[in-house]
Order: C-alpha cells, then sequence, then structure tokens
C-alpha cells in the first residue's frame, strides 16, 4: 500500500515533463523540488529529534557556495600572506564537495550547539547562519560579496559511450532534481527506520530516558545534524549549479522560514510531510502571484503559518493519517502503546 | 587615544538603546517564557510612529517619543491577547513558530504600506557636534542617551518598586504560587509583553532620527537583543543592561580595529560564544542547560 503510493507519485512526478510545457512553471517546479530537498533534511532534525534548527540555510548556502567555488575556482588571500588558489575542477566534484563540507560544518555546529537546547539551542543556529552570511558579504576575494559568483556552470555527467552530457535546459534538471530528492527520501527513510531512526525519536520522546536504556545523546543528535546539513549541501549545491549566479541572499533568513512552513505545514516527523508541505507553499506564490503584491504575499505567508499552527498544529500528513488510522481501527482493534499514535504518523 | 575615547562615547550612546531593547525582551523571555521573534519588529514600528507623527502629522519631535511608546505598549497588548494567549500552555516551539509568522506578516504589512525607500527623520538639534577636547558627540545622540537613560530608570522604579513590578517578579520566580497568592497571572502576561514591547518600540523611536528608517532595520534589532539576553542572563534586568553596554563597546570596538564589514557579526559571536563557554550568561544564576 505504501510503497504503491510511493511509485505511484513517483511516476507521476516523472511524467509532468510530458504534459506541462510552460518554462514558468517548470522553473517553479524545479526550484519548489530544490526547497523540498531542503525540507526533507531539516524535517530530519525539526521532526525526528525534535530539535529547532533556524539555521538550516546555512548548510544549504554552504554547498551552494562551496559547489559554485570548486567548479569555478578561485585565488584568495588568507591572514599572513599564504594564498589559496585553486583552478576550476568538473560541477560533480563540486557537487561531492559540497556534500561533504556541508556534513562537516553540519559535525561541527552540532558538536557545539547541542550543548544547550530549546530556545537557546535555535538563537545559536540562527547566530551560526548570520555569521556565515555576514562572511560570505565581507570576504569579497573569495565569494564577490554582494557582487555574485557568476556564470557557474551546469551540471556535466560523463556517460560512457555518449561523452559529457552538460545538463543545462530545465527538462534536464527537472530530472536531476527528482533524483536526488527520490535520493533523499529513501536515504532518509531508511535512517528512520533503523535502529538509528528508534533512538532518535527516543530522544525526542524522552531524553533522559533515553539516555537511561544507553542510547548516547550527543553521538545520536550528532550524526543527525551531519547527515541532515549533507543533504541540505546537496540541495544548495543543485540550486548553485541550476540558477547559475549566487549572491549572499541565499543566507537570508526567510529562507530557512520557508523551510519550517513546508516541514509544519506538511507535517513534521512525517516522512510525507515535508514533500506535500512543500509542493504547496511551493507553488502558491506562482498562484498567488497574478492577484497579489508581493509583500502581500509575504504577509498571507505569515498568516498562513499561524492559522495552521493553531487549527492543524501537528501539520496536513499526520492528521489526515490519523484520520484514516481511526477509520481502520473500527475495522480492527489496535493494541494501545505508547508509540502507536507515532506509527500512524510514520505510515503516512 | 582619542579615537578610542571617541569609540567609547559612542558606546554608551549604543549602549543605551540596546539596553531599552535587551530589557524588554528579556522580561518576556524570562517571565512568559516566550522567545518574542516581534520584538524586532516592534522597534521598527516605533521608528516608523516616530517618522509618522513627525512628518505626517507634523507634530512635535518631543511629543513624538511618548506617542511611539504609547503605540508600542497598545501592539503588544494586542499581539498577547490574540496570538499568545490562546496558546499558553503550548510548548516553546508552537509559539516561536506563531512568532516568527507574526513578525513575517507585520514586517511585510510596513513594507507594503509605507514601501521599502529608507526614510530619515528630521530633528530639532543643531548640526554642529559638541566637541568635548579630542572627541565629539552630537546633541541627537546626547538626548537619546538621556532617554534611553531616563527609561531604564523608570523600568527599574516599575519592577521593583511597584505593587505592579512585584507581581511580575513572583509571576517569574513561580507561576503557580503567585497565582495561589492572588496574582492575575493573565494580566502579569498581558502587561509584561506589554511594557516588553513598547520599550522597543522606544528604543527605535529613539534610534530612528540617528540612522534612517526602512522595514527590514529591526532584524539585525532583534538578533542583538537575543545577544543581550542571553549575554545577560535569562530575566535579569541589571544584565540586559550591562549586556547592552557589552555588546555595543564589542561592536565599537570590533567596527573600529578589526573590520566595520563585521561589525554586526559581533552580537552573533558573542551569542555562540557565551552559549559554548559559559552558558548561564554572565551574570546569572539560574540553570539554564537541559
Amino acid at each position: 500500500m505504501k510503497a504503491a503510493v510511493a511509485i505511484v507519485t513517483v511516476v507521476v512526478f516523472a511524467s509532468v515533463p510530458l504534459w506541462l510545457r510552460d518554462p514558468y512553471l517548470m522553473n517553479a517546479l524545479i526550484t519548489t523540488g530544490i526547497f523540498i530537498v531542503g525540507a526533507m533534511s531539516l524535517n530530519l532534525l525539526l521532526g525526528f529529534t525534535g530539535q529547532l534548527s533556524l539555521g538550516h540555510i546555512a548548510f544549504f548556502g554552504i554547498g551552494a557556495y562551496v559547489s559554485a567555488l570548486t567548479s569555478l575556482g578561485f585565488d584568495a588571500g588568507l591572514p599572513f600572506g599564504f594564498r589559496i588558489v585553486h583552478d576550476p575542477w568538473p560541477p560533480v566534484a563540486g557537487l561531492g564537495l559540497a556534500i561533504v563540507i556541508a556534513g562537516l560544518c553540519g559535525y561541527f555546529v552540532g558538536l557545539l550547539s547541542f550543548r544547550v537546547r530549546g530556545a537557546y539551542f535555535v538563537i545559536v543556529t540562527i547566530s551560526f547562519a548570520e555569521v556565515v552570511r555576514l562572511v560570505a558579504l565581507n570576504w569579497v576575494e573569495l565569494t564577490q560579496g554582494p557582487l555574485a559568483l557568476t556564470n557557474i556552470p551546469s551540471i556535466t555527467i560523463g556517460l560512457p559511450g555518449v561523452g559529457d552530457l552538460v545538463l543545462r535546459t530545465k527538462l534536464q534538471n527537472y530530472y536531476l532534481v527528482l533524483a536526488v530528492a527520490v535520493a533523499a527520501y529513501i536515504l532518509i527513510s531508511r535512517l528512520v527506520h533503523s535502529h538509528f531512526g528508534r533512538a532518535m525519536r527516543g530522544l525526542m520522546e524522552n531524553e533522559s530516558l533515553a539516555v537511561s536504556v544507553g542510547i548516547d545523546v550527543t553521538k545520536t543528535l550528532t550524526l543527525a545534524a551531519v547527515i541532515s546539513a549533507a543533504i541540505a549541501g546537496a540541495a544548495g549545491s543543485l540550486y548553485a549549479h541550476y540558477i547559475r549566479i549566487i549572491d549572499p541572499e541565499v543566507f537570508a533568513f526567510i529562507n530557512t522560514v520557508t523551510m519550517v512552513i513546508m516541514v509544519i505545514t506538511g507535517g513534521k516527523g512525517s516522512l510525507a510531510g515535508p514533500v506535500v508541505g512543500g509542493m504547496i507553499f511551493g507553488l502558491l506564490p506562482v498562484l498567488l502571484r497574478p492577484i497579489m503584491a508581493p509583500e502581500a504575499q509575504w504577509i498571507a505567508y505569515g498568516g498562513v503559518l499561524i492559522v495552521i499552527l493553531f487549527v492543524l498544529p501537528r501539520g496536513i500528513v499526520p492528521s489526515l493519517a490519523q484520520r484514516f488510522a481511526r477509520r481502520r481501527s473500527r475495522a480492527k482493534t489496535v493494541t494501545p502503546g505508547v508509540f502507536s499514535e507515532r506509527d500512524a504518523e510514520e505510515h503516512a | 587615544m582619542s579615537e578610542f575615547l571617541q569609540h567609547l562615547i559612542n558606546m554608551l550612546v549604543l549602549g543605551g538603546t540596546y539596553a531599552l531593547l535587551g530589557i524588554g525582551l528579556t522580561l518576556i523571555f524570562g517571565i512568559m517564557n516566550v522567545v518574542n521573534f516581534t520584538h524586532g519588529v516592534l522597534y521598527t514600528f516605533g521608528a516608523y510612529i516616530m517618522f509618522i507623527v513627525v512628518h505626517q502629522l507634523g507634530f512635535n519631535f518631543f511629543l513624538a517619543l511618548p506617542l511611539a511608546v504609547v503605540a508600542g505598549w497598545l501592539l503588544g497588548a494586542a499581539i498577547e491577547l490574540v496570538l499568545l494567549r490562546p496558546l499558553r500552555g503550548s510548548d516553546i516551539d508552537t509559539t516561536m513558530l506563531v512568532m516568527i509568522g507574526a513578525w513575517i506578516a507585520m514586517q511585510s504589512g510596513i513594507l507594503w504600506i509605507w514601501g521599502g525607500v529608507a526614510k530619515a527623520i528630521a530633528t530639532p538639534f543643531p548640526d554642529a557636534p559638541l566637541v568635548l577636547g579630542p572627541v565629539s558627540v552630537s546633541w541627537l545622540r546626547l538626548f537619546v542617551l538621556g532617554a534611553a537613560a531616563l527609561l531604564i530608570v523608570a523600568t527599574y522604579l516599575l519592577i521593583n518598586r511597584t505593587k505592579l513590578g512585584c507581581a511580575m517578579r513572583a509571576t517569574f520566580q513561580d507561576q503557580d504560587t503567585a497565582s495561589l497568592m492572588g496574582v492575575n497571572v493573565d494580566l502579569i502576561y498581558t502587561s509584561t509583553f506589554a511594557i516588553g514591547s513598547s520599550l522597543a518600540a522606544a528604543a527605535g523611536a529613539l534610534l530612528g532620527p540617528v540612522y534612517v528608517v526602512f522595514p527590514q532595520m529591526g532584524d539585525l534589532a532583534a538578533v542583538k537583543a537575543f545577544a543581550i539576553v542571553i549575554l545577560g542572563g535569562l530575566g535579569n534586568i541589571t544584565g540586559a543592561v550591562i549586556g547592552g553596554f557589552i555588546l555595543a563597546l564589542a561592536e565599537e570596538l570590533g567596527a573600529g580595529y578589526v573590520s566595520s564589514g563585521y561589525r554586526d557579526a559581533m552580537g552573533f559571536l558573542i551569542i555562540i560564544a557565551v552559549l559554548i563557554f559559559k552558558p548561564t550568561g554572565l551574570f546569572a544564576r539560574a540553570e539554564r542547560v537541559g
């Protein structure tokens, strides 16, 4: 049942370019897809470990900058007269480095910020993202600052027998993003259903109890942060090679908020949640564009976030799943248990 | 040496308004356990009230300041009644996200109504600065420092010498016991949020004429306020005042001797450093981790 839904969803998404010819909508779908990958990675932290990271865009932006700089090459000065010079590498290497370096940043940020919880964790993560943004803005020699990095090459895939395939069109990028999104979904799904996933949820439900049964808090949370950051870095790399120009505005707090809204609306702690929430909020601006000024759209965004938190505090997918599960439970009795409610969410 | 003295003078002026911002946030954070993301918007709102009263209504500059404080008080009370009261008892993440939603909606509303162009507020002070030996300071900045000091003292007296302040402190220590002693906790929450908001609006109204007024001016102010609260310790008013001056000093020295581009990074670096090395804040006794 669950696998069937997943396969049908992927087939529907894969068939979209066959009947959708509008380049504007295709563009919206590609950027939405990239942000959905980011939202999925955020959900791993927010939904499965319960840590609200509001600096998530930092990893996305680090991925974008690392990938762009790797494929463009740079020559930047360091303190004490050292210089680092780097010749352009193929963009695929940029994608790989983006994943590795974003993951490393996730490791160090996780190590430092998981020392505090709740509001303090949120504020540390915001601060981290802002410091990275200010570095990107001020280290002009490396990042061009507000002048932006331009002419970022498109991703090139070497196919045996065919030669190099440059992914330049919207169609090619659409399938690339879809492939990465499916891969990220499968990775997160496997992770959540593993021993490690149970440890994460145990920590979220009751940290002291989880510790008492031998779960290593720091290790579990840091590993979640590393994987989450690495996936966000991959999304950032895709973004850089698709848009082909990035500036420090990529680190804007509003981008983190967009991802958070996607996760909360769809349902945190539900695998399909970020996809559903992402589709709604990624395509909402497209629908609102003809009828509303951009400022009014943001007012609507803020309003919708508040209304959803009041009306559907658990998000769309878990609420629907619960209703569905309740209907089924009339036919056959469900054994009640501590995790039964959460299991219902998980099957969504 | 004269350069250093000049930095110290600037630090005093900035620190006064930072302290106002910090006190407002630390009260709300400490008493209500709400991470108030609308604090920056209230700062922006105060500055815009100043602009409207002086330029669009044509009133006196000195009348505009109390009006901005009152307007901030009313908006804060409205936010508490409409958004926070129904959410009492829900987890801190939910209230935080609701406050983020309110912040986005209000900031975009300001952008929609008044546009994104930065506006300057005319002041009745002479352009020529007051020169004291090697350093100089403008009359406007002196007025800002004086007004901020007045408001800080007024808030301190309100918290420590009045019945309302006593009830607020009791609620901060133990909400249930305070409630049993006849403290109307709902009223305390609304007053706390309104007072905190009016202090943010006052800070915006004071710094608006010093710089320029634009819709996103509150974002950095909010982060600085968070830095001050973390530096001074949760709910600690004296700590917030000292934290405000420390942040201003760090910014002035950072801008003067490191790079002006990283002036605004100082607040964030302080937050990160304090939470890593001394997570209870510099002056707090309360337990915070876990």
